[in-house]
Formats: C-alpha cells, structure tokens, sequence
C-alpha cells in the first residue's frame, strides 16, 4: 500500500491550490529537477556517476543464504557483500549480522555512545516535499527566530548539559539565508563544543563562510537517490534539484567541513537501493577525501502535521537493523546516528550493536525549547514541528539509559583546531 | 640484572625512562575508548602509571570528566588525536599544556578516517615544533626507520610504531619492521596499536620493546580487571625473558650430529 501523501489545506487560495495540484497530477508543470537552477554551482565530480553505476546494476533478488555467509566470513566486506547483506537473503542472518556488527563497532568505538540534540531555528520553506511537515503547501505555524531568541533556546540547551549542537533551518533562502544561519553558528560556537549543519544546500563558497562562522559538520539527506522516485515527491522549489543535492556532501568538504552525514528517507522509494546508495556515496567520497570524518543516519518516514496517515511502509524495525548492520560491517569506521524518530526500545537496543551517536532532549519545533526542558511556559509563539518524535527522552534521562546499557555517554570528543 | 633479590623480595630495578622520568610500569593505557572502569583497572590491575588521554575529549564540560578520574600519581599523556596535520597537532598540544594536562604530548597525526593510519612526515615536523617548546614528546608513527630516525633527530622522547591498524587487535602485524626500530634506535621503542592479546605484548616485550600501550584489548575485554592483569604478568614476563637474553631457538628439526663446517682445516 503507498502512502497518501496529497493533503489540501483548507487556508490555501483558489489560486494555490489549483498550481499545487497542477504539480501533484501534471508532471509536465514540474521543472526538470537533473537541471540546475540559476546560482547553483556545478561541481567537477565523479562520485555520483561510481555511486549510481553500481546502484543501478543491483538486483537484490539475485543474492543467496550462501553470498551473505561468505560476506560474513569475509575479514573485509566488499561492495559485493555488502550488497549481500542487503539483500533479502540476509534477513534470516539477523542475529549473525548484529553479532558481527557489534563487535566492528566495539573496535572502533569502544563501548562509547554521543549524544547531540538539534536545535530548529526556523521552519520557513519554499519546496513542496510532499511527505514533509514543513512543506510550503502545509499549513503550520511558520516561526523563524531573531538571534536573541536562538541565544536564548541554546542556553536553555547549554543548561542542560549538551556539548553538541546540530543546527537546522526549513529550506527557505528567503527567510533563512546563509547570513542569517552564519550568525546562528557564531552563537553556537560560544556556548557548544560542536557545531553541525543541517540546512539547505550551498555552495562551495558558503560551506567555506559557515566553517568560518564556526560550523564543522554537514548533514545533507539526499531523501532518496531513485532520482525518477525523487522527481514525484519534491515537486516544487531549489530541493527538486537531484543533482545538486547529490554533491552537498562533497561542496561541503571543499569548503573546509570537516566532516559530513547523509542518508535517504527509508521508506520514500526502495529501502535496498537507498541504503545502498547512501553508504556507496560514504564510500566513494571516503577514498577521494580521505581525511573527512563520515556518518550515516537512517530516517524512516514518520507522521507529520496534517497527515498522521505517513508510515515508513515496508521498512520495519528488523529491516532498519539489517541495513545498520550492513553499515557497520561495510564502513567499520563511521558514525551512524540514530533520531528519535525511532522509539527509546530501539535506540537502547541499536547503540549496543551498531549506532554510535543518539539525539536527546529533541524538539522538532521552533522556539520551545525552554517549555520543553523546564516546564516552563514561554511567551511568545512557536513555531510547528517537522515530524512527530517517537522517543522524547532528556539528555540526563538519555544519559542515564545508555549508562545503565553499560555503555559510556560521550558529549564531546571534539577540539576545534 | 635489572632485577636483584633482596631476602626473598624481588625488587625491580629496572626503569622506563621517557624524557628525564622514570616509571616501573610498562604499560600505557591507550586512550579512544576508555570508561571509568578501564582506568581503574588500567591503573589497579595493570598497574599503569601512565594515561594516554584525548583532549578532544578532555575538552568538556562533562559531568564525568575524565580528567577527574585519574589518580593522583598517575602521569597523563595527552594525545593530538583529531589533527590532520602538524600545525592541528602543535595548536592542540599546547590546549593540553593550557588544560594543565603537563608536558608530555603523544603526537597522532592521522589524514585517513578509514584506518587512522598516522602521517610520519607531518608527524616529524610537529616532533621539531613541540620538541623545541618543551614538551615531552612521544609520536605515534608508521614504523619506517628513516622516519624514527627523524623523528629522534627532531626531538623525540620515544618512538611510538603501530603494531597493526588500531583497534584491529590484529598483534605484531609489523614485527619485522618495529624489530628494526629497536635494533637502531637509542630512544625507547613503544609499541602502540593493534596488541589485541597479553601474549603479542608479551612478544614485544621479548623483542625488546620499552612498553607496551593497549587499550581496546581491555576495554573490549569480558572482565576487565582479569584482561587487566593479564596484561600486567605478560609484559611483565617479556620484559625478564628479554633481559634474561631468550635461548637458543632451533629453527627447524634438531641440530646435525655431524657438523656442517667440520671440513674445515
């Protein structure tokens, strides 16, 4: 069964509802979304050419009990065996690649779990993504803070403890331009030990100036890397663009991040190839920037606002471990991050086999960050959340869990330099 | 001897010496993962009087600092993890001396996220920097003999070669190379990185290392404590069996009654 992503606000104008469902059921309204849109820069790369050769000859069907056995006696996994262990094939080798998983992880991470939290400074956007609650067609409270207002949520989330904050904005360029989150990051660095990105793509230029703000981490989803699929869900604004967002990761990089995250939205096309697809693109820019520090995340679909019906369809919990499992035993060495859009049961058993960074203390909103944390009501509006969290534990509660998982909570490993 | 009896007490006489002081212990605890409980078996049970320690991690506002958790009595050596080049490696060794964390710096220098492989050349020049400024200075290097020697040339207080990629506890997978090391170089060899069993540090030690530092072994260790002084007897048990000189080892077969150079005049 698909999801029902087409929901028609009752505050939309004649006008706006007739161009969105000119959108919706007339793809010839749509732009060319391989075409670059004017100001985006084209960079010289091959990585999305090795990523999508190999995406695009993988049939999963084809794989055996007796490929994922030898992947998992493989002292190395190859692309072929990890797209082994992708494959149906391995879904009976669960508990054999959780093992496997856990102890790749154990080696290069010890029994250590960082927590982050997120921090939205704005949920303005100008893309009509049809599954997200923050598309321009949803009809949300709209909220951007002013600095004060982010200064004031970050200290609320200093208070708290965390070390790690990861910066988000709703795609809008409009509202939220570059200038605007640059000074965001200039706060950020006075009072976090580690400053992380997840906006819309730029260009090499302005990953260069938010670096320089204080930003060292950039998180890109690539939401699906079926650019076909891609093409039916971001119907309208910058984000259609599929190349350009493909090449994020590696503009960012130019611009001196030190590091970068991706992932596809589980559950928007098919689960296999985007998962493969999202760890091939760690690997191929891994061998052609081999000092930069990698992560993976693994969002499946969720309920949003005016729409509780989106579900992550075929992607349940035991094939989101599989695909965690792959990742650890294909890329021994990066992060993997796990959002509480996944439930505390989840996450606690997840970070023992193949996670290495949780969120905590989470809100998907804007500027209710102190309501949330104290109890306290502020004034003034808020701002309406992307999606619907599944687990809402504290940083002091969350650090606790994993403590009492035997595991070592870790707020910062991180020195700017 | 480095050991002498004194009435029915083996006293131990033979010393670490890195930079001017002196440890009885030949163990470093590594650092990367490390929890409370590693520490204080580290220091308990293996008896380390020395703690490697991140300062990307030690840079925190953590409750749980790990900076309060070490014993008193018990040398730090921070380490440079995180920088990707020298002047990375010179700004962060200086954060440490600021974080009070003294004068001993281990230099990591990595460019590969992949298998944290160390940068010689660029590990030889932050050697040069930190060496003049006073630091204690103890790198972490692909075990190449030019480079060792460079490394001393610059300053170096130890050489500190890999024995296998990290955290693979993959043992001496470089044994003839760090062998050179310490057959040509006068600075204590240190052998960090890959000893995944009591029994490869217990071959290095034979081989003549100075030390041994470990950490994934025991962190990743069912109990911790055990794996600990595990660790403690086999370095312990190298080290005598390197001073005692080892035996005679025949290579294949028993030796020929009849010897081969007996037609000599």
């Amino acid at each position: 069964m698909e999801n029902k992503f087409f929901v028609d606000s009752q505050y939309l104008s004649k006008g706006a509802l007739e161009k969105k469902h000119r959108l919706e059921n007339d793809p010839s309204s749509r732009t060319n979304h391989m075409e670059y849109m004017p100001g985006m820069e084209v960079i010289e790369s091959d990585v999305r050419g090795q990523v999508m050769g190999q995406v695009e000859a993988y049939d999963y069907s084809k794989y055996t009990a007796r490929d994922v056995r030898a992947a998992l006696d493989h002292a190395t996994c190859s692309v072929e065996d990890f797209k082994a262990l992708l494959s149906p094939a391995a879904e009976p080798f669960l508990e054999e690649m959780a093992k496997r998983a856990s102890l790749e992880t154990s080696k290069h991470f010890g029994n250590t779990v960082y927590l982050f939290t997120p921090l939205y400074i704005a949920n303005y956007c100008e893309n009509y993504c049809v599954y997200c609650g923050f598309n321009c067609y949803n009809h949300i409270n709209r909220m951007k803070l002013n600095l004060e207002q982010i200064e004031h949520e970050m200290q609320v989330i200093a208070d708290s403890g965390m070390e790690e904050i990861l910066i988000l904005t709703g795609e809008s360029r409009a509202v939220s331009d570059v200038k605007y989150i640059g000074e965001a990051c200039k706060l950020a660095r006075k009072k976090f030990r580690m400053v992380g990105l997840e906006i819309y793509p730029v260009n090499t230029d302005e990953y260069r100036y938010l670096h320089e703000c204080g930003a060292d981490y950039v998180t890109v989803f690539q939401e699906t890397y079926d650019s076909d699929k891609y093409e039916t869900l971001h119907l309208l604004g910058h984000k259609r663009v599929w190349p350009y967002r493909f090449d994020a990761q590696e503009r960012a990089l130019r611009g001196g991040m030190r590091g970068v995250a991706f992932s596809a939205l589980l559950g928007l096309s098919d689960f296999r190839k985007d998962a493969l697809a999202s760890a091939l693109h760690v690997y191929f820019l891994q061998r052609k920037y081999p000092h930069a520090e990698m992560s993976l995340s693994c969002p499946r679909l969720r309920p949003i606002i005016n729409n509780d019906k989106i579900n992550p369809l075929d992607v349940g919990e035991k094939q989101l471990c599989q695909i965690l499992c792959a990742y650890r035993i294909f890329l021994p060495y990066v992060g993997i991050t796990v959002s509480s859009r996944e439930s505390a049961q989840f996450r606690n058993g997840i970070v023992k086999i193949a996670a290495t960074k949780i969120s905590a203390g989470v809100s998907t909103g804007i500027g209710d960050h102190e309501s949330k944390y104290t109890g306290r009501d502020e004034q003034g509006d808020k701002g309406d959340e992307q999606f619907e969290i599944n687990d809402n534990r504290s940083l002091h509660a969350m650090y606790d869990d994993m403590s009492d998982e035997g595991l070592q909570p870790v707020l910062n490993d991180y020195v700017y330099v | 001897m480095k050991y002498r009896k004194v009435g029915k007490i083996m006293i131990n006489d033979d010393k670490l010496v890195i930079g001017g002081h002196e440890f009885s212990s030949r163990f470093i605890l590594g650092s990367g993962k490390y929890s409370m409980k590693l520490i204080e078996a580290a220091v308990r049970d293996a008896g380390a009087e020395i703690i490697t320690l991140a300062v990307r991690r030690a840079n925190t506002k953590e409750q749980e600092n790990i900076l309060d958790y070490i014993p008193k009595g018990v040398t730090l050596l921070p380490n440079t993890s995180g920088a990707r080049n020298a002047d990375e490696a010179v700004r962060i060794a200086r954060l440490a001396r600021e974080l009070g964390c003294g004068d001993f710096v281990k230099v990591e220098i990595m460019r590969d996220t992949k298998y944290l492989l160390p940068d010689n050349y660029e590990t030889i020049k932050a050697t040069q920097i930190l060496a003049n400024e006073g630091f204690v200075v103890m790198p972490y290097m692909y075990p190449d003999l030019n480079a060792a020697r460079d490394m001393v040339n610059a300053g170096a207080a130890t050489i500190m070669p890999l024995a296998s990629p990290i955290g693979s506890n993959k043992g001496l997978a470089t044994r003839e190379f760090i062998q050179i090391l310490i057959d040509e170089i006068d600075v204590p060899i240190i052998v960090d990185a890959g000893i995944g069993r009591p029994s490869q540090a217990c071959e290095a030690m034979e081989m003549g290392a100075a030390a041994i530092m470990a950490n994934t072994a025991l962190a990743t260790a069912g109990d911790l404590p055990m794996m600990a002084s595990a660790f403690k007897q086999a370095i312990e048990a190298g080290r005598r069996a390197y001073l005692a000189g080892l035996g005679r080892v025949l290579t294949r077969g028993a030796s020929a009654s009849d010897p081969l150079t007996g037609f000599l005049r």
